[in-house]
């Protein structure tokens, strides 16, 4: 997009929606949440949540063409001044994720039609819908506000509304329950330990506004209230981050939960945590300070590679698709929080710029099993033999996916894998570079394990595939937003100047200087 | 529009992505999807003609399809050594599709829609290999062709195939991902691009140890140049049917590798610079102790094909050596081994092809007296032996003799004697194959014998003419290189 364009775009803008957007965007959805529950027909309330997911995106653009335009985006609520009042600030860091979670739930809304009238009751639809679109706004909150305790705020909004997402999962398979209650168990002690963090910066900082929070830690410098709300903060988002090794809720959480649910997560939660984490490590808390500095280099580190290896050797073991592709994802935020914790501006962007990728490709994933899941019942990766034939464009489409999660060339994750080597390298952790490389070359055979029962082995002829044949046709519905995934992981390849854009500023706002 | 060489790089991959297109598209009409797949052939052969013309001419043709912030880019350039490469691949892949026609028809193979469609993107991936312009996009056209291949080595879709098919991607995806792609990385790092720059990107600017880690990468990151111990993929991949046999082994993959052995030799380190680096000499070993080591494993071998695949292990590593000990005559004989070879190699593969299709014989000890009733084939098959075993008028002869002449310094002497050892090698694993055939006595009973398909028997006639042809034709190929290695003053 060229600068004339955006300008000409935010001038043909209504100001009013101009000067408002930032709000709008949480607003909209919240407001509708409840909107959606009044619309007792699941199909009314599906059209509903349409409407507002695509609202939400529309907005979510505006604000892109408006950082795009002035770089950043202030909005003081109630024009209460900064630091008094809430204020929301949007910059590079935050509208990366903005456009991820907003994008991901028009594609999730979309595709979750077919999955939700087959695997959810008919009078918990409406519900669900009204769920879903809270789920958003919490996410949506968390990503956008410039309010240490408003994150907390909306971090419990998407966090409860999670728990019935997971726990609606318990009409196709009871287990979803027990899922959803350890989540719900887990996700409380990180919530706690988040405010108990939140807390001692307030008592330390007296302010709750972050830009304020920095500014005080600046004058105040580096003390043990202020290092034990570090560490509580950080433990709290790890829990919601699913950081190795408090991922343990993750794999039955995706994997029991709705088929549509598992994908909009597995997008989009633990990226909206990994940025909560970045935010506050970096951005709310003083970058170069003794303390943060031995969390990134003597904590993290060690987490991040045991993630990429110990999880991509559990899912190379697990028999269950969608727990083989969680514990992939608990890996692969290992790469993420890698790039973080290199704490150079290029290994943030290249972290930034995985988790943007990542987000395109475990949600195609995850849809393109839910569409198998829908039409023949398929959970295990015996169950795929055989479908690259009868279900070619899913298949094909689910390859893609598949091999941008290798990172193989051609595809998005081959970009950010690229970038978060060269960020190795530059810093001399040739030692990571080794980690990234072999947890790589795990993903080469539990990917490859799932792509060869679709393409090589013949569909099993017994009767019990027979009986299960296909219980609807697939749903052109739920593919088109898998086919959009699968293009887009291509299209970033080749152009990788939008989140690469967005990731290199928002690494270097972050850390100050020095072209990543 | 005028044809331009920039337009000619662009159709490279064009011509065969809209075969690809093509063959899908026409997947319900054999005869018409075969006509597509020849067709993009004939076409794509036409472009490179016009291309290796014009780079002949002097020109540079170049090319960026995509450049990202960081100093990445997928940039083509054209110069000799690719155009030669682009040469080579694209005329022995017009005729493995002649042959492919006749082999997959001949054996009423399945899913034939999915083998070409499979086989002509991977034949755009290795023009992307041939014209990269850079490490970078040179190393993700190799992955391409390994990605492309894979459904092509598996074809026969049974737990044999699948096994080899999961060795072959193990393997070179394996080492591509560990080992070559660090190195890309590491070149990027240090250097700032990872552009192809005559006389060497890396040259002087790395300490020797440095520079001995990074050849070691890229040596055994190199996959497809299956020098030992990464060689295992390539006798396993040995299930697939015959055409895919020859692409492998002839029109693009090993060659892909060993042309990727050279450029990096060439353009990443310069051959001044790699005569300096230590590991460089050791390497020079390990390829001779495969080329005789795999010659050796070659003559325990029954299996016609799997015989065939120990030889190109052993053969590849000529082109290795060649790299390594990197003197301008080594490495242009390299060069021309990477041509010769192909053309003999592909010809004996076609006919153990032809033998299969018509006897369903695979394994040397059946073959006796076939010669009599296949006099063609094995005709052919003789041609093809003495071209690699290097007997002139032959094209083989040339590159193994530019090897030695290259190979004159005292430290290097010693390689000479694995090249004098691995040809005689190559006597005894490959002559006995046509003279058993056509002087043994045949052990099955006379009849009515089934020949095979002629579209199987023409093109390991054409392809054994080649090598004839091409031994005549040395100057002007010798003329074309010249300019790759005049940095190191080859007179």
């Amino acid at each position: 997009m060229s600068a004339l364009l955006i300008a000409d775009f935010l001038a043909w803008m209504p100001a009013w929606l101009l000067m408002q957007t930032a709000a709008l965007l949480v607003v909209t959805p919240l407001l509708s949440g409840p909107i959606a529950l009044i619309l007792s027909r699941g199909r009314l309330a599906w059209i509903w949540a349409v409407v507002i997911s695509l609202a939400t995106f529309a907005l979510t653009l505006i604000l892109y063409a408006q950082v795009l335009e002035h770089g950043s985006v202030q909005y003081a609520f109630g024009d209460w001044a900064p630091p008094l009042g809430i204020t929301y600030n949007i910059d590079a860091l935050n509208m990366l994720i903005l456009l991820i979670v907003a994008g991901m739930g028009v594609l999730s809304v979309f595709y979750g039609l077919p999955s939700v009238l087959k695997e959810i009751a008919p009078r918990d639809q409406a519900p669900f819908f009204a769920a879903f679109l809270l789920c958003l706004t919490g996410l949506l909150g968390v990503t956008i506000t410039g309010d240490a305790f408003n994150v907390f705020v909306f971090l419990e909004i998407s966090s409860i509304s999670t728990y019935i997402l997971i726990a609606m999962g318990g009409k196709q398979d009871r287990r979803a329950l027990t899922a959803s209650f350890s989540y719900l168990v887990l996700g409380t002690i990180g919530a706690t330990f988040f405010v108990i963090g939140i807390g001692l910066l307030y008592m330390a900082t007296g302010t709750l506004n972050m830009a304020d929070i920095t500014a005080q830690l600046h004058l105040r410098g580096d003390d043990r209230v202020v290092r034990a709300a570090f560490a509580f903060i950080v433990i709290g988002l790890g829990l919601k981050t699913a950081m190795f090794p408090l991922h343990t809720w993750l794999p039955n959480a995706y994997a029991y939960s709705p088929t549509v649910v598992g994908a909009f997560l597995a997008s989009t939660a633990t990226k909206v945590a990994f940025y909560a984490m970045v935010r506050f490590t970096l951005g709310v808390f003083l970058p170069d300070s003794p303390f943060n500095h031995a969390f990134l280099g003597f904590v993290l580190t060690p987490m991040a590679v045991a993630a990429m290896i110990i999880c991509s050797v559990q899912a190379l073991y697990q028999t269950d698709l969608r727990k083989l592709l969680a514990y992939s994802s608990v890996a692969q935020l290992g790469y993420m929080l890698l790039g973080l914790s290199i704490g150079t501006a290029a290994g943030v962007s290249a972290g930034l710029l995985h988790l943007f990728n990542h987000a395109l490709l475990k949600g195609g994933l995850f849809m393109g099993l839910g569409i198998f899941a829908l039409t023949y019942g398929v959970r295990q990766v015996q169950d795929l033999r055989g479908l690259g034939k009868t279900m070619p464009v899913t298949a094909a489409a689910f390859t893609v996916c598949g091999l941008s999660l290798i990172g193989a060339p051609f595809f998005a994750g081959f970009v950010s894998k690229y970038y978060l080597i060269t960020a190795a390298l530059e810093h001399g952790w040739w030692w990571a570079v080794i980690a990234i490389l072999a947890s790589s070359v795990l993903a080469i055979f539990y990917v490859g394990r799932m792509l060869e029962a679709m393409y090589l082995h013949p569909a099993p002829k017994t009767k019990g595939r027979s009986k299960k044949a296909r219980t609807t046709k697939a749903p052109v519905l739920a593919i088109a937003p898998l086919v959009v995934l699968a293009v887009a992981n291509i299209w970033f390849f080749f152009d990788a100047s939008l989140p690469k854009g967005l990731a290199d500023a928002a690494a270097m706002a972050l850390l100050g200087g020095g072209a990543p | 529009m005028s044809w331009t060489p920039e337009l000619g790089l662009l159709l490279l991959l064009v011509i065969p992505l809209s075969g690809a297109v093509g063959v899908l598209a026409l997947s319900h009409w054999p005869n018409l999807r075969e006509a597509a797949t020849l067709l993009t052939g004939a076409a794509l052969l036409a472009n490179v003609v016009m291309l290796v013309l014009a780079v002949d001419a002097g020109a540079r043709p170049t090319l960026t399809l995509m450049s990202v912030a960081g100093g990445l880019s997928l940039n083509f350039t054209l110069e000799p050594l690719g155009a030669i490469f682009a040469a080579l691949a694209s005329a022995l892949w017009l005729i493995n599709s002649l042959y492919s026609i006749g082999y997959m028809r001949g054996n009423h193979a399945q899913d034939q829609t999915r083998f070409y469609l499979s086989f002509t993107i991977a034949i755009a991936a290795a023009m992307g290999v041939a014209a990269s312009g850079n490490m970078f996009t040179l190393f993700i056209f190799y992955e391409a062709l390994t990605l492309s291949t894979y459904p092509l080595v598996t074809h026969n879709g049974d737990e044999k195939a699948r096994n080899g098919g999961r060795i072959y991607l193990t393997i070179l995806m394996g080492t591509s991902i560990g080992l070559f792609l660090p190195a890309v990385i590491a070149t990027h790092v240090l250097a700032g691009s990872t552009d192809f720059i005559a006389g060497g990107l890396l040259a002087g600017s790395i300490t020797p140890a440095m520079a001995s880690i990074l050849l070691i990468l890229y040596v055994f990151g190199i996959g497809k140049a299956a020098i030992m111990p990464v060689q295992n993929w390539l006798p396993n991949a040995m299930v697939a049917p015959t055409p895919v046999s020859a692409f492998l082994h002839a029109v693009a993959v090993v060659k892909a590798g060993v042309f990727t052995m050279l450029k990096m030799s060439v353009y990443v380190f310069g051959l001044d610079f790699m005569r300096t680096i230590p590991a460089a000499h050791w390497l020079a070993w390990i390829a001779a102790i495969s080329i005789v080591l795999a010659s050796l494993i070659a003559l325990s071998r029954d299996n016609l094909k799997e015989r065939l695949a120990w030889s190109t292990i052993s053969q590849l590593s000529y082109i290795t050596l060649g790299a390594m000990i990197a003197t301008p005559l080594a490495a242009l004989g390299a060069a021309l081994h990477i041509i010769m070879h192909a053309w003999g190699k592909i010809t004996l593969f076609m006919c153990a092809g032809a033998i299969y299709t018509a006897r369903h014989i695979t394994n040397v000890s059946g073959m006796k007296g076939l010669g009599k009733s296949m006099p063609w084939v094995f005709g052919a098959f003789l041609v093809g032996a003495l071209s690699i075993i290097g007997l002139p008028p032959l094209a083989g002869a040339w590159p193994k003799l530019m090897l030695m002449m290259g190979a004159t310094d005292p430290i290097n002497r010693i390689f000479i004697g694995a090249l004098v050892i691995s040809s005689l090698l190559n006597v005894a694993y490959l002559l006995p194959i046509p003279v058993n055939a056509f002087f043994g006595k045949p052990d099955t009973k006379k009849g009515k014998l089934p020949t095979a398909p002629r579209l199987a028997v023409i093109p390991p006639l054409l392809t054994a003419a080649g090598t004839i042809v091409l031994f005549f034709a040395i100057g002007p190929i010798v003329d074309f290189l010249r300019p790759v290695f005049e940095s190191g003053g080859i007179q």
